[in-house]
Parts: structure tokens; sequence; C-alpha cells
């Protein structure tokens, strides 16, 4: 029997071939019905979701390669159900922002499937298919469509996410041979005892740390990502950022957390001194940065450390449980929101970047003048990204370093910095982008048109209600933190 | 009732919003006015208990985490309620005039409001901190787009001081989250933290929030961004928002961590004399009036900050009567000075007014003008002799040696408002003064509304302090971090 899932992630491929039975025009409206199906079949999952059950839900399983203990099997608990949710918002949201080619658009389909793939499969090699299927799409989306520097970019994100994903695969053959299984539970299961014995382990987890770490990536595995996101064109940039960036904190999630428990607690203090780099050498990277693309793409790594902070506290020492609780839920609620405001983000900058063919700090300036809308919407999406209370990204961090502070006290006071110098980037690039004398070049600028609003309201909506009401889509995985916490206790 | 202060002000901004432009002013002032009613009716209302941060409205609002919509009410709350609304009312007044994107203008300004009094009235940490960081937002684009005198500069300034004071609060926060597990401030203010958590996590609170009521030496912000404001703006925050700070930290640092601040109270103190003192010669030597009315405030907050130091009923209670003072006088002196002066000469040179013979082009200007002066000279009968005596006393007892310095304070606070209100209007000898400048625009019904009704505050609590006292200092000696 086919089940939902199953259906989620083949829609995006069938709609990756209807493109082309379609005209080359129409492609971007196809693309966007094929979105809004697999967004009723995602909320359709989310209302089957028994938000109390513990574990997996909705679990399909087939027999697929017996020999090597690879099977199909799908299943969605909490922590997958947001994230199907997210990958049904930005994918969407990514096709408005840009008149993408038929290609283009072929090839974000196929991503689309891999990344609902990747975060419901709950078997490795089933996993590493559509993790692995994600990056030859985000590969050719760079290379053939990015726009200047795009080789040197594609052929960076491509090496060092393939080095990586090497390392892991590596890695994870080690403990099929130990253990005799690839399935997650059953792994995570062995985790407390130990997967393996002596130095083996080590490799092991090195192969699956720098695997992830190159894909979320954590600093000093990031350089590939600010190239990447510069060169891509606007919508890709909104899904690898939105979408696919969250492929390593689920990972560590899902893989790294629960599979070595005994080892990150030795490695704990130097896994968060990294993540604390993240923190906050990312914005002061991103404070320097003249283009606002790349300055947007620093401040994406400084905000996917957070979700990292929060997992590494509070799996390297043991902390009362409701630390653990709130960490994780911050957890869970910074890859949603950073998913979001980020490519709301990069939405803007694209918006910017179509109206003037630039998109360097200082080739705009007064446009509040001008544009009163664009700025008032845009500045919203920075406030959330810079963490101000009452939109969705202070939430998501307050929670985070309520967690990580009772464990890891230090590490958490130097993370602070980090939410000063986002909100002193956002802020210098505010006052250069809207406020002072109109610059010459923006005097024919458009505010936004009717399009563009029906875009950005409902995703700006969506941030002030996460930011006021959380308690809706805490909902959904507050059965799976718990049960996570204990799994980490 | 008194919740409703935030729900008609933030329901009026809505109302700006979707109103066509012609009523936004008139919008803006019914809410305001409705909040200062409010606040008046529970302020006259006599079976209110004014002694306890009593529950007002407690509504679950993210319960996984212990996060409630919780609104409380004590008298110190109360004031500051007060002036919030009388400072409001009057910067709608003195905004009556603006033509350039009104409807944007009141959106922001009853934002600040709005955000203001749910800051006094919160009783959960973590709403608290939702509410202060939202004035933050309004303010800056209220000074960046409205403002004048390098206000992208002064905007900017002003935000990111907020954002570093927010962050050291925002930390200070967290650690009181994760050590005790409860966000209630009534919780809290019974929790015994260590006293190691104390003696680093005060002053990271503590600062965090003094930053916003102008401690020096961080309090630079101050004068630049009290410049760049257009007049409500200026009016806001010396009146309201750099009370937002100093409300922060009584109310979170100082009563929670009643260890810390004894620790850390002779730095306190220290500080906030230097702040007093040194702004006031600052003033001193200012051309520009707004700069001198900057300047003051600051030295006015320093008495706040000095009278939180003693950690006595006496100190603390006229440091809060000190908030509702400066709060009016503040609010008043940038009135006269960025309203009824700058709009009608477009200058605030000390040099250029003083030619200029205003005494006899705009006399009611001068007379408000006189009244503020002698109101901030802290001459009594006002308001801010009342707050002032009051802080001095608790300040005797604590501090001795404070005292006499402050008392030098004074006398510079009384030098550099002499000398404003000297230069900008009475510098020219009558004889020599032709009527040339008579051509200025008289004073509008508005700005006198306004006016009088500040100077009314000012005068009503200078005259009778009881009438604020007998609601403060129950409040005040109900805190935990008050020596008995």
């Amino acid at each position: 029997m086919v089940g939902l899932i199953t259906f989620l992630i083949l829609i995006p491929l069938v709609g990756a071939i209807a493109l082309y039975i379609g005209r080359p025009g129409s492609a971007r409206v196809v693309a966007l019905i094929f979105n809004a199906l697999s967004g009723f079949y995602a909320l359709m999952l989310w209302q089957k979701f028994d938000s109390t059950a513990r574990g997996l839900q909705m679990i399909e399983r087939h027999v697929w390669i017996p020999s090597i203990g690879a099977e199909y099997l799908v299943a969605v608990d909490g922590l997958s159900l947001i994230l199907v949710l997210l990958v049904s918002l930005v994918f969407p949201f990514a096709f408005s922002a840009q008149r993408l080619e038929r290609g283009a658009c072929a090839l974000m389909l196929v991503m689309q499937a891999a990344l609902y793939g990747t975060f419901t499969a709950q078997n490795f090699v089933l996993w590493f298919l559509f993790y692995e299927s994600s990056l030859i799409p985000a590969f050719l989306l760079i290379k053939i469509y990015g726009g200047e520097n795009r080789d040197y970019a594609a052929v960076k994100f491509f090496v060092y996410t393939f080095l990586g994903s090497v390392a892991m695969l590596l890695a994870f053959l080690g403990i099929y041979f130990a253990k005799g299984t690839f399935d997650f539970e059953a792994l995570a299961r062995f985790g407390k005892s130990g997967l393996l014995a002596g130095n083996l382990r080590w490799l092991v987890f090195a192969g699956i740390f720098l695997g992830l770490a190159v894909k979320v990536p954590v600093f000093p595995f990031h350089t590939w990502l600010p190239d990447a996101y510069q060169t891509a064109p606007t919508g890709v940039s909104m899904v690898l950022t939105g979408a696919l960036s969250k492929m390593g904190v689920y990972g560590f999630i899902r893989l790294l957390a629960p599979l070595f428990p005994n080892e990150i607690k030795i490695a704990g203090p130097w896994l968060l001194g990294l993540v604390v780099c993240s923190i906050v050498f990312a914005p002061l990277a991103a404070w320097a940065q003249r283009d606002l693309k790349r300055m947007v793409a620093y401040l994406s790594i400084n905000h996917l450390g957070y979700c990292l902070l929060g997992l590494f506290a509070i799996t390297t020492s043991t902390s009362p449980l409701i630390d653990k609780h709130a960490a994780l839920s911050g957890v869970f609620l910074q890859i949603f929101n950073h998913g979001i405001t980020a490519a709301a983000l990069f939405y803007f900058v694209g918006l910017l970047e179509q109206r003037r063919n630039a998109r360097g700090i200082d080739d705009f300036g007064g446009l509040m003048q001008r544009t009163p809308l664009l700025c008032g919407w845009m500045s919203v999406a920075m406030f959330s990204s810079l963490g101000l209370p009452g939109l969705n990204g202070f939430i998501g961090e307050f929670l985070i370093f309520k967690g990580s502070f009772a464990v890891a006290a230090g590490f958490t006071a130097i993370a602070v910095l980090g939410l000063l110098f986002t909100a002193v980037t956002f802020m210098r690039a505010m006052q250069s982008l809207f406020s002072g004398p109109l610059a010459e070049s923006c005097s024919g600028f458009s505010d936004l048109i009717r399009t563009e609003k029906f875009v950005i309201v409902p995703v700006t909506l969506l941030m002030f209600g996460i930011g006021l009401t959380p308690q809706f889509i805490f909902n959904i995985f507050n059965a799976t933190v718990v049960q996570m916490a204990r799994l980490f206790a | 009732m008194i919740a409703w202060t935030i729900y008609i002000t933030f329901g009026g901004a809505a109302a700006v919003l979707v109103l066509p432009r012609a009523f936004a002013r008139w919008t803006a002032l019914v809410a305001t006015l409705a909040g200062l009613a409010i606040s008046l009716a529970t302020f006259f209302c006599d079976d209110v208990d004014l002694a306890h941060f009593k529950t007002v409205v407690r509504v679950p609002w993210f319960p996984a985490f212990g996060m409630n919509y919780h609104l409380a009410l004590d008298g110190i709350s109360l004031v500051l309620v007060l002036v919030t609304g009388i400072a409001a009312v009057s910067a709608v007044l003195f905004s009556w005039d603006v033509e350039n994107r009104v409807k944007e203008f009141f959106l922001w300004l009853l934002l600040v409001v709005g955000g203001s009094y749910g800051v006094f009235l919160s009783a959960d940490i973590f709403l608290l901190f939702l509410f202060y960081e939202l004035v933050i937002v309004p303010k800056y684009f209220l000074i960046a787009i409205f403002g004048s005198t390098n206000k992208e500069y002064g905007a900017m300034k002003l935000t990111l001081y907020s954002f570093f004071g927010g962050a050291l609060v925002f930390l200070g926060i967290v650690a009181i989250y994760a050590t005790s597990g409860s966000l209630d401030l009534n919780q809290l203010a019974q929790f015994p933290f260590p006293p190691q958590v104390q003696s680093w996590a005060f002053p990271v609170l503590f600062l965090g929030f003094a930053v916003l009521a102008g401690i020096w030496p961080l309090h630079t912000w101050a004068p630049t961004g009290h410049v760049a404001a257009p007049t409500a703006g200026s009016m806001l925050l010396a009146g309201i928002v750099m009370k937002l700070g100093a409300y922060g930290a009584l109310r979170v640092a100082m009563n929670l961590f009643p260890i810390g601040f004894y620790q850390w109270r002779t730095w306190i103190a220290i500080l906030a004399v230097i702040g007093i003192v040194y702004a006031a010669a600052v003033a001193l030597r200012q051309r520009d009036l707004k700069f001198v009315i900057g300047y003051s405030s600051v030295s006015h907050m320093g008495f706040v900050l000095l009278g939180f130091a003693t950690a006595n009923v006496f100190g603390v209670s006229g440091s809060v009567l000190q908030m509702f003072s400066h709060g009016v006088i503040g609010a008043l002196l940038f009135a006269v000075a960025g309203r009824m002066i700058y709009r009608r000469t477009h200058t605030r040179e000390l040099d250029a007014l003083a030619a200029m013979n205003l005494r006899q082009a705009l006399p009611f200007a001068a007379f408000t003008f006189v009244v503020a002066a002698a109101a901030s000279m802290g001459i009594p009968g006002f308001s801010g002799f009342a707050a002032e005596i009051t802080i001095l006393i608790g300040a005797w007892k604590s501090f001795p040696v404070a005292v006499w310095i402050t008392g030098a304070g004074m006398v510079l606070v009384a030098a550099f408002t002499l000398r404003a209100l000297k230069r900008a209007f009475f510098d020219v000898d009558l004889t020599t003064a032709g009527a040339g400048q008579s051509e200025l625009p008289p004073i509008t019904i508005p700005e006198r509304l306004g006016a009088s009704l500040l100077m009314f505050a000012t005068l009503a609590v200078g005259v009778y302090p009881k009438l604020l006292l007998d609601r403060i200092q129950p409040a005040v000696e109900s805190l935990r971090c008050v020596l008995k």
C-alpha cells in the first residue's frame, strides 16, 4: 500500500516530469500547482498526525535490499513533520520569488522530493540516498543558473559536501559491519551502551560529524556557503538556506546525538567551542560584507549555530529534564523559524536586485522615501532574524539559551554576543538601505506590486503568529521532544 | 481595568492604521486620553491594593514553559502608568501640526506608548522583555523618519545602545529562568537566588536596564537621541522611555537579586553621582537648547539611580517620584524647545535665540519655560523639589558624601538652566529690541492645552507630593530589595 508520505515524495517528482509536457513558459505555474498539491498532502499529514503519541507514526515499511538490511522505511515524528511542513512552505515561497527557467524548476522539484525523503526516511541507506540526491540538483542549479563566479562556487559546494558525504558513508559502513543494521531506531538503542569499541568509534564519530558539519555548516567548514548562496538565483538561495541547510541540523539530531551520546560528552566542550565560534564570528563576517546576499548568507551560519548550541549543550552534560525540553523545543522552533525568516530575507534581497540589478549595500539609499512598503516588510523580516521579541526568531532563541545556560553558562554567555552582532549588522544594513538621502539610481524604484504583497503578507503573518502564539507549533513536536530528552538523558 | 490602557493604545494604533489620515490625530488623542482616564480612575479608586504587586490579568500563553500573559499592579507601576498617560496625551497635542506621513507618525507614537504601558504592568518577565524590546523599533522609526539634526545617526546610536542593553538583559533573564525555572515576577521575588549567581547576574541585568535610564558612562545615546527626535519623540524618550530602563532596574534587577544589589550599590551610587555632576557640567557648555535639555535629562535620571542605590524607603520612593516628576518636566522642556520655539524660529542655537526677543514674541512659551525651568532646578512647590529632597534624605542615611557632591551638582543644574532660560528668553534689553520678531505664528490651542496639562501635573505633585507618595511608599516598602 502506498501511504501519505510516499505520495508526498512522489508528487514533486511527477511535477518535474509534468513540466516537460507543458509549455516552457508555464513551468513556474505548473511547479506551483504541484506545490499546492504537496502542501495539501503535508497538511493532511499534519491533520492525521497524533501529536500526543510518542515515536514514529504512519510507518511505511517495504523490503528493499534485504541482503544489506536496507528497507524502504518512511515515517514521521514531530521533528520530521515540522521539517516536512517547512519544506512545503519554503518551496512555493521560492517559486513565487522568481521566474525560473523550466530546467531550474524541474531541478528544484527533484530537490524538493529528495528533501521530503531525507526528512522522513528512517533507514540509513534510504536516508543517504535522498540526502545525496538533493546534492546533485543543488549543484546543477548553482552551476547552470547561477550568477557570476558560479563555476567556482558550484565546484566548491560540491567538493565540500561530497567529501563530507563520503566520510559519512564510510563511517556508516563501519557501524553496519559492527552492528548489522541500518535502522535509525535500532541504532539509537545501541547508542547508549556504545556503538563501537576502541579508537574506531572516534573515527566513525569524526566521519559523521564532518559530513553533517559541512552541511550545516559549522565553523570552520563553512567557507563554501557564502559563495554558493551568493551566486545562486534568488529562489535557489531561498531553498538552500530555508530547507537544504536543515538537513545537517536534522542529521545531528537524528543521527549523531542518539548514536554517540558518550562520544559527544567527551568531545562536548570542543564541539561547543566550534559552535560558539560560528555564532560569534559569522555575524562579524556578515558585518564586513558589502554584498547583501553574502551578508544574509553569513547570518544563516549564525542562526543554525544556535540550533547546535542547544543540542550540544544538553547532550554534553546532565541537565534537568526541563532544561532539555526547553533547549530541544527551542532547537526545533529555531529550525522552522530560520527556514522561514532566512528565505524571506533572500526574497527581499531578490526584490531589491530585480529593481536595481545590483545588491551591494552601497548601491541603495533612502529607500524609505520611495518604497515604504518594501522597507516596512523587509524590516519585519530583519527584526525577526535578529530575534526581536514578538516575532518568531526570539522564542526559539530564548528557549535554546535558557536550556543551554543551565549546563554551559560560559558558552551561552559568549553566544549572546552573537545576538548583539547580528543586531548591529542588520541595523547598519537598514540604515544604509532605507534611510539617508535617496540614491539617484533608486529614483525609479517601484514599491511592492500586488503579487509580491500576496507572497509576503502570509509569510509575515506566520512570523508574528509564531512569535505571539508559539503553542500551536509547539504542539506538533512536544511528544517528540519529551521522548528525545529522555533518550539524551 | 488598568490593563485596558494597553489594549486601548494598541487598538488606537490599529485604528490609526485603518482609518483615513484625516482621523489619525483625533484617534491618537482619543486613545491616549482614554489611557490617561483609565489610569486616573484607578489612581483615585480607593479599593485598589497598591502595596503589593497584585495580579490584574493572568492568561496562560505558552504554558509548557511557564510563560503567562500576566499583568499586575502596585503603586510604583500605577504612578509610572499615570506619567505615561500624561506624557502621551501631551505628546499627541504637541504633534497636532504634523503634516508629513501623519498616519505612520501616530502609529509609531502609539506603539511606543502601548509598549511602555505593557512594561510597567507586566508581571511575567518574558512579557516584560517583549514589551521592552517592542518599544525600540517604533522609537527608531520615529526618530529616523521624522527627526531633525543628524537624525539617522541619533536613531542608530539609540537603537544600538538599546540592543546592547537588551542583550545584557536577555542574558540576565536567561540566567534567572535557568536558575529558578520560573518567569513570574512575584514568585521570583520570593526565590532565594544563590549569592554567587546574584553577584554577577545583578550587574549584568542592572547595567542592561540602566543603559536605557542613561547611566553614566553609557548615557551618550541620550543627548543625541533627544536632539534628533521629533518633539513628540523627545517628549516620549525623556518622559517615558528612560523610565522603562529605571523601572526594569528596580523591578527586575534589584528586587530579584537583593544580595547582588547590596554588593554593588556603592558603585551604582558613584556612577549616579558622576552622572549628575558631569551631565550638568556638560549642559552648561552647550549651545543648542535641545542639547542642554538632553543633558539635563541624564542629570535628572542620575538622581533616580542615586535613590535606588540608597536602598531605603526614602531613597527608592523618591526615585519613583523623580521618575514621575522628570517624565513631566522633561516632556515640558522638550515641548517648549522643540515645538514652541524650534518650529517657529527654525533654530535652537542659544546665540541666535538670544537675538530674537522671544519673551515678547512668544510670551506663553516664555511663561511655560520659566515654569519648567523652575521645576527642573528643584524650586520648592514643583515636583522636582519634592522628589529630589526625598532622594537626598534617603542618600543622607546611606551615602552622606554623595549628598554633598550632589548638592554641588544641583547648583550646576540651576546654573545651566538659568543660563538657557536667560539666553533663550531674557537676553535682549527691552529698550533696544525692535518689534521685528512679532511675525512668529502664535502659540496654538493644542500647544496651550498640552503645556497646561504638564504644568498642572508638576505643580499638583509639587504642592501635594503626598498624593503620589501615599501610593508609592507602601509598594516600595514591600519590595524585597529595600532595607527595612
